[in-house]
């Protein structure tokens, strides 16, 4: 046990007592504790495996780029793997196991990698497991996906809620450390609507971490005063626990907020993240800076960590990484970390300083000046560090600093590279413009002064200044440290990939040696903490390597999201049945009451078919075709499209959007249109009926309602600007029913107020408004799509239910049925009427066998398209009927057609069945297909080739109209 | 030097010092026979086919970024031939049969892995559509399997089955789809080139096209002018621009699509599963994480950067498909630019400049065609005339009226 | 990324469809030998890495047709006109 509880200072509250679980054991830390302190706290700093080699890791970080203390946390749904200890806030009763060992932490059998990790280099894997062919998926691949990835996901659903959330500010402040608190408070101060969001626990960045004096106080009352006064301001919205994970064009950004991570459970009606889009009229990062490790060997052994976590886990979590510590590192914050480690007890055995001539000093701690640590000794736990001059000193644990990485990610997030600056050894964030600045040590600033005014600056760029306090500066002096050459051990470049310093030559060697092969060939900066600890020393070392500058390797492109998000924070309350909405016609009540099953159509429920007791679809949509077909039926065909269209010029509109002509139509009367897309391919189809002189109204297949809407929309203001017409989608405010069979006039004309329903007064094709039940406004339309005696009738929506209900009384004494869509598929088959199958997108008119109907007498969308050789070559596939020879055997849409003695090729492919129902009337099985030069093959015996239901039965093409050819019933 | 485990532990005892660049980085030469522009996955395989299959010395490949720096190495690294059309399908089955020989052909170890690919349908007509398409692979020999919702259970039991908005019906089934490692698949063209002699040139960016009498004579690059006989452009994204230098106009648009990798897993999902009532399909990489995506943004752009709103559409599919995914971490989002053609299908075709060839229009179903794209548009190059597997993917085909539209979208590029 | 609407006011991405460059114009004849024109207008784009002019449909707003103006390869957005007017400015021009 090395690392240990401080007995006092600290941001905990130690007279808090939170238990908590790593792999079974049980532990005690206190409120303020992350997991990471904790475990440290209690002498555990063995946390994880490594992915490739299952090195023994501990934390290297004490926040949100931590590579190695990586956990599953919390169990069954709530599983969450991957989690990093240093940013799990701890709360009693928290389980979580280490990752990617077997059969345990301790003694993890995955270590043997290690000794073959000669042969293991980057890239190995490409030159090898080739041999034989087989092996690869058999062998090979299965062992290599069983060792790699990391946690295990839970796969039960996530019992927790999310929430998503849009935020409109003047300025967003990113990040609230001295610089952000700054910023926040000159823009709030200005009277701007500020919003402060910052990924750690509490608000305050560095401040809670460090020992710093500002103003005349600690650095913690000074943030604590802060937080203060913004909280007391109505226009500054404080974010803590939110991370800004990505800046996107317009200057939106997006944020998760931790609403509940910090609890066993989530509280009642809270959800455990909310997604946050916020729009800043202008933005400042002040997310300061990483530092980097150095590499040298065994500088992941448990024990070493950044000297920056070192002084967090003493000063802000009183917890100590060991009893003895050696700092390393090439630049004057060492000196620092070994003043503050003393100052809570912690022995410091030396510095050393990898700069011959530094001059700085911590009182009465051993430097040893232009040394350098080459390696750390020791397995699981530190013992000792060997000096590249030999030296050996014993230790129990290890803080170094190879310097600062300004966190300027967001700032490439649109597409902008930093610059690198030779003399801070950083790359600086890119300019971005006044909608987004960078303050502080994220733009280069290293000294707490330069920060607090900086922050203050960039907040009232707008507004007015403010005072900046007085601090006290830490000295700032930084010589290059990337790699110490004289190693033994494995020098760490991505902790958690296991690319080692290395790795990194051999790739330049072997021809990767740009930025981003190198990274794609050694999976550096390819880990969960996507390089932030370990990419700028990766470019370091490719540069020396292949005698370029840094700015002439550059970095790899920085990209969403800043920290790993959670799916669910993305999806929000969209879940399950709430992923889309529902639409439900305003005959669904009716449709319920009568026992429909639904189906979804889109977003729509539509009742599907109707079952009487102990029916399955099939005898039931039959028993509804016969019951229609027989006497007479009812069904809601409220969910197509119905666009009211009116005006001077609605008649010429409608004659721009169809192949035929409207603007002839008569008063009263409905007419069947096709709608073509500008490349001649058929669109949609739908009747519209003309109700007066210039109003229309229109409908459209379901599945195309609001395409076709948008292409009107489209047609009219970006085509036909002059034509004088309105249009509307009413298809939410009228009910629709079909009312069909011999019976349907008889069931009407009892509801209808003064009209006797004729053949005269309601012709075929007629389109009637009239008045039901004593006074209900309705549309009649004598339209059939099951080709029997039927009519439409549209009712305001609020009536529809209950109209329906009076149709179903008025045609009881016929013994009037509801019937749904399978049904309806099946009086469409049986009458040859195309739907969906038929109107794929890749038919023509001519196709569909409506040639005719193309007018070559005026202007419409798709008229010359529709004309290119492609589109009329008589050899396209066209629609007809097919039934089977054999009466008993079933055809299946998807089934492709061969002639008869054909063997199954694509050269010999005729075409497929569209569409196919079990038609009752006929008592077989009946379809529509897509045929090639089908019309003028009608009566040709054809195989119905389904060899992907190893199925095959021959058939007969024929008319597409099964059933009633002479349309008799239509008439009647 | 070849790839073996041999080589590998012969290697390690030299402390890996020893092993050869696996391309050389020649200075352009003042004149090829053969410029293909465009250093990505079907320049590179056109160039190595050039080669290997065609005996043609004397070829350079000018890449403008990095090798590999286009869609080749930022896709989602899908393999499938479950195309339904007769223009398409013997295509995308050749380049399957190309994958499946390839490791061992150009050797380098791309990881073939034919995982399985499976399109979920959620309502009838989806499966009667699937159904179409699978009888369509199946008549031309290509595998296909129509499972019904307690076969896809079986394979998947942890997508949602109980609470969904759009319940799983059943699904396509095709067992020799997968995934390829797509920078491999880059790296080993590369390296198979550049051993039969072709010249990769990175960094060297094409600014001008010179033609002379109707004819191809050169390039205009940053590295100066290159002679040339033929020149190929194998652009993806950017072809526009590119035909643009001869004054062509093509028929497609650029857009951007995302794709996202999650945190590393434990095996998760073992093959490739698409959602049929949204945009997502996912596989799990063999480094752990999940790779996925779902539809471009849908405005015209060159960014290689996304926002928003699809990624909360993709992922919230996603969700909708496997609740558990709800606690998994989304890692990293990126974007590559898709040349949309106004069919949804590519063009690989001469052009009216004598000695000029197009490949382009891919949308954003590149990646698997790779080892096709290059070895017909190298067959094109090479005889002037374009294979018969190509015969249909002509320039000249929308003037025709015959379009290849599997999805049946039209002239709406951001449809396909 | 945000769409000033003419009508709506600045509204963000996802209440828009978009539909291409509005550089195209519909040929107003129908006569045989315009079938060039015709395919270019249906197929051929200009396909600019730089500033466009696009069709943006307010699907989740006003439902109005917007042109707007743009930058393919950086996002910025310079403004929108409705369709209705990008098309009599057209015509005028013409």
């Amino acid at each position: 046990m090395t690392s240990y509880r401080l007995d006092k200072g600290g941001l905990i509250d130690r007279s808090s007592a939170l238990r908590f679980t790593f792999d079974g054991a049980l532990h005690v830390g206190h409120q303020g504790d992350t997991l990471a302190s904790a475990l440290l706290a209690n002498g555990v700093t063995l946390m994880g495996r490594s992915f490739k080699y299952h090195r023994p890791r501990s934390v290297i970080t004490a926040g949100a780029a931590e590579p190695n203390a990586l956990v599953e946390l919390r169990e069954g749904g709530r599983k969450e793997a991957n989690t990093r200890a240093t940013m799990v806030e701890l709360y009693d009763g928290l389980v979580s196991k280490s990752q990617n060992n077997w059969p345990s932490l301790d003694f993890d059998v995955g270590a043997i990698t290690s000794l073959a990790s000669s042969v293991f280099v980057a890239g190995f894997y490409y030159k090898t497991f080739m041999w034989p062919k087989s092996f690869w998926e058999k062998i090979y691949e299965p062992i290599i996906r069983r060792a790699a990835g990391l946690g295990t996901a839970s796969k039960l659903p996530d019992p927790d809620k999310y929430e998503k959330s849009y935020a409109h500010c003047d300025v967003l402040v990113i990040g609230s450390g001295p610089t952000g608190l700054m910023a926040a408070l000159a823009a709030a101060r200005s009277g701007k609507r500020v919003i402060l969001a910052d990924e750690g626990s509490a608000l305050g960045g560095s401040l809670l971490n460090e020992q710093e004096e500002i103003g005349g106080q600690s650095g913690l009352d000074f943030t604590r005063g802060v937080i203060a006064e913004l909280s007391s301001m109505p226009n500054v919205t404080l974010l803590p626990r939110t991370t800004i994970m990505g800046w996107f064009d317009g200057n939106i950004f997006g944020a998760v907020e931790r609403v509940s991570d910090h609890l066993r459970v989530p509280d009642p009606y809270e959800p455990r993240q909310r997604y946050w889009k916020i729009h800043a009229k202008r933005a400042v990062l002040a997310a300061g800076a990483e530092e980097r490790p150095v590499a040298f060997g065994g500088n992941d052994m448990p024990g070493v960590m950044t000297a920056t976590a070192m002084r967090t886990y003493a000063n802000r979590y009183a917890a100590a990484a060991g009893r003895s510590v050696v700092v390393f590192g090439g630049n004057d914050s060492i000196y620092r970390t070994a003043r503050d480690l003393k100052s809570h007890g912690i022995h410091v055995e030396a510095i050393v300083d990898s700069r011959k001539d530094s001059k700085a000093d911590a009182a009465g701690v051993p430097v040893l000046r232009g040394a350098l640590v080459a390696d750390a000794v020791g397995g699981k736990a530190v013992k000792s560090v060997h000096l590249a001059d030999g030296t050996h000193i014993n230790c129990e644990a290890v803080a170094m600093s190879g310097g600062w990485s300004p966190i300027v990610n967001l700032a490439c997030h649109r597409g902008k590279k930093p610059v690198w600056d030779a003399k801070l050894l950083a790359f600086l964030p890119p300019d971005n413009g006044p909608a987004f600045t960078v303050a502080g040590s994220a733009a280069g600033k290293m000294l707490l002064s330069e920060c607090l005014a900086d922050g203050a600056a960039k907040g009232a760029v707008d507004g007015k200044p403010i005072d900046i306090p007085t601090s006290r500066d830490e000295a700032f002096a930084i010589a290059p440290l990337w790699w110490v050459k004289e190693s033994h051990g494995k020098a760490f470049i991505d902790y958690q990939n296991d690319s080692t310093a290395k790795d990194l030559p051999l790739a330049a060697r072997e021809g990767y040696s740009d930025v981003e092969l190198a990274k794609r060939y050694t999976t550096t900066g390819m880990a969960t903490d996507q390089g932030k600890l370990g990419n700028i020393n990766a470019i370091a070392i490719l540069a020396e390597a292949t005698g370029r500058t840094m700015d002439e390797v550059g970095t790899t492109t920085f990209r969403p999201f800043y920290t790993p998000v959670s799916f669910g924070a993305f999806t929000g309350p969209f879940t399950g049945h709430h992923f889309q909405p529902v639409r439900k016609t305003p005959l669904h009540d009716w449709a319920e009451e009568q026992g429909a099953v639904f189906v979804e159509t889109g977003l729509w429920m539509r009742s599907s078919w109707f079952p009487r007791e102990g029916e399955d679809w099939l005898a039931s949509a039959s028993r509804e075709v016969l019951n229609t077909r027989g006497s007479v039926g009812i069904c809601d065909v409220s969910t197509l499209g119905k666009i009211d269209v009116q005006g001077k010029d609605a008649g010429a509109f409608l004659d721009k959007l169809y192949c035929n002509t409207f603007s002839t139509l008569a008063v009263g009367k409905a007419r069947y249109g096709l709608m073509l897309r500008e490349d001649g391919i058929v669109y949609d189809d739908g009747t519209t009926s003309r109700l007066a002189e210039d109003h229309y109204v229109m409908t459209t297949t379901t599945a195309n309602a609001a395409k076709v809407m948008a292409q009107m929309e489209f047609a009219h203001q970006a085509l036909f600007p002059d034509l004088d017409v309105t249009y509307v989608s009413v298809t939410e405010q009228w009910a629709q029913m079909a009312v069909a069979g011999p019976k349907s006039r008889a069931t009407l004309q009892k509801l209808v107020d003064g009209l006797v329903m004729t053949d005269e007064s309601v012709p075929y094709m007629a389109a009637l408004e009239v008045s039901i039940m004593g006074g209900i406004p309705a549309r009649l339309f004598r339209l059939s799509f099951s080709g029997e005696h039927a009519y439409e009738l549209a009712v305001p929506a609020d009536y529809g239910s209950m109209v329906a209900r009076a149709v179903m009384q008025a045609g009881d004494e016929f013994g009037i049925t509801p019937y749904g869509v399978e049904a309806l598929s099946i009086m469409r088959i049986e009458k040859g009427h195309v739907a969906g199958g038929e109107l794929n997108g890749t038919t023509t008119a001519g196709d569909l066998g409506m040639g005719k109907m193309v007018s070559t007498k005026k202007d419409f969308i798709g008229r010359m398209m529709a004309q290119r050789p492609g589109l009329v070559d008589p050899n396209r596939q066209q629609v007809v009927g097919i039934r089977p020879v054999n009466q008993a055997d079933r055809i299946r849409a998807g089934a492709h057609l061969l002639k008869q003695d054909d063997t199954p090729s694509m050269k010999n492919d005729q075409g497929y069945v569209t569409g196919v129902a079990w038609s009752p009337m006929l008592d077989m099985w009946v379809g529509l297909a897509l045929f090639a030069n089908g019309r003028a093959r009608h009566g040709e015996i054809v195989q119905v080739w389904d060899g992907l239901r190893g199925h095959r039965v021959m058939a007969e093409i024929c008319d597409p109209m099964h059933f009633d050819k002479e349309n008799k019933r239509l008439h009647a | 030097m070849r790839y073996n485990v041999f080589s590998l532990i012969k290697n390690s005892f030299s402390g890996h010092k020893n092993w050869e660049p696996a391309w050389r980085d020649p200075v352009p030469q003042k004149e090829y026979d053969i410029i293909i522009v465009g250093g990505g996955g079907h320049g590179l395989a056109t160039a190595y086919y050039l080669a290997k299959e065609h005996g043609l010395k004397n070829i350079a490949v000018l890449e403008k970024g990095w090798l590999g720096s286009g869609n080749i190495g930022r896709n989602t690294t899908i393999i499938r031939s479950n195309y339904m059309l007769p223009g398409n399908n013997p295509f995308y089955e050749w380049s399957m049969k190309l994958w499946e020989n390839l490791e061992q052909d150009f050797n380098f170890n791309a990881m073939v892995s034919q995982r399985g690919v499976l399109n979920l349908c959620h309502t009838d007509a989806q499966r009667d559509a699937f159904a179409r398409r699978g009888n369509a692979m199946r008549i031309a020999g290509v595998d296909a399997e129509l499972l019904d919702r307690e076969a896809v259970r079986e394979m998947y039991p942890f997508f949602d089955y109980e609470n969904a908005r759009f319940p799983i019906k059943g699904g396509l089934l095709q067992k020799r789809g997968g995934t390829v490692r797509h920078d491999g698949v880059a790296w080993g063209y590369a390296r198979g080139a550049d051993s039969r002699g072709v010249d990769i040139i990175q960094h060297c960016e094409v600014k001008g096209i010179k033609v002379e009498n109707g004819k191809v004579v050169g390039v205009d690059t940053n590295r100066g002018f290159i002679k040339c006989k033929k020149l190929g452009l194998a652009t993806a994204g950017n072809s526009s621009e590119t035909a643009k230098m001869v004054g062509m106009r093509l028929p497609m648009e650029s857009h951007v699509l995302q794709a996202f990798v999650s945190e590393g897993l434990k095996p998760y999902i073992d093959g490739v599963v698409t959602f049929g009532a949204g945009h997502f399909y996912v596989s799990q990489s063999d480094k752990g994480g999940l790779v996925f995506g779902g539809d471009i943004d849908g405005y015209n752009s060159y960014a290689r950067r996304g926002n928003l709103p699809m990624v909360e559409h993709v992922i919230e599919a996603g969700v909708a498909m496997i609740p558990s995914l709800s606690r998994v971490r989304v890692l990293r989002s990126w974007g590559g630019i898709m040349d949309m053609s106004m069919d949804g299908s590519p063009i690989i075709d001469k052009t009216h400049i004598e000695g000029l060839y197009l490949n382009a229009g891919w949308c954003y179903g590149g990646f698997k065609a790779t080892p096709a794209s290059g070895w017909c548009f190298a067959y094109t190059i090479a005889k002037d005339e374009p294979h018969k597997l190509n015969a249909a993917y002509r320039l000249d085909r929308f003037k025709t009226g015959h379009m290849l539209d599997e999805k049946g979208q039209g002239a709406t590029p951001n449809l396909h | 990324m945000l769409i000033p609407c003419p009508h709506c006011g600045t509204r963000p991405v996802e209440e828009f469809t978009f539909l291409g460059d509005a550089a195209p114009t519909r040929p107003t004849t129908n006569d045989p030998s315009s079938m060039e024109a015709w395919y270019e207008y249906v197929y051929l784009r200009n396909n600019p890495r730089g500033a466009i002019e696009e069709y943006a449909h307010h699907s989740g707003g006003c439902r109005s047709w917007l042109v707007v103006s743009r930058n393919t390869e950086t996002h910025e957005v310079f403004g929108a006109v409705t369709a209705r007017d990008f098309s009599k400015a057209k015509d005028a021009k013409a």
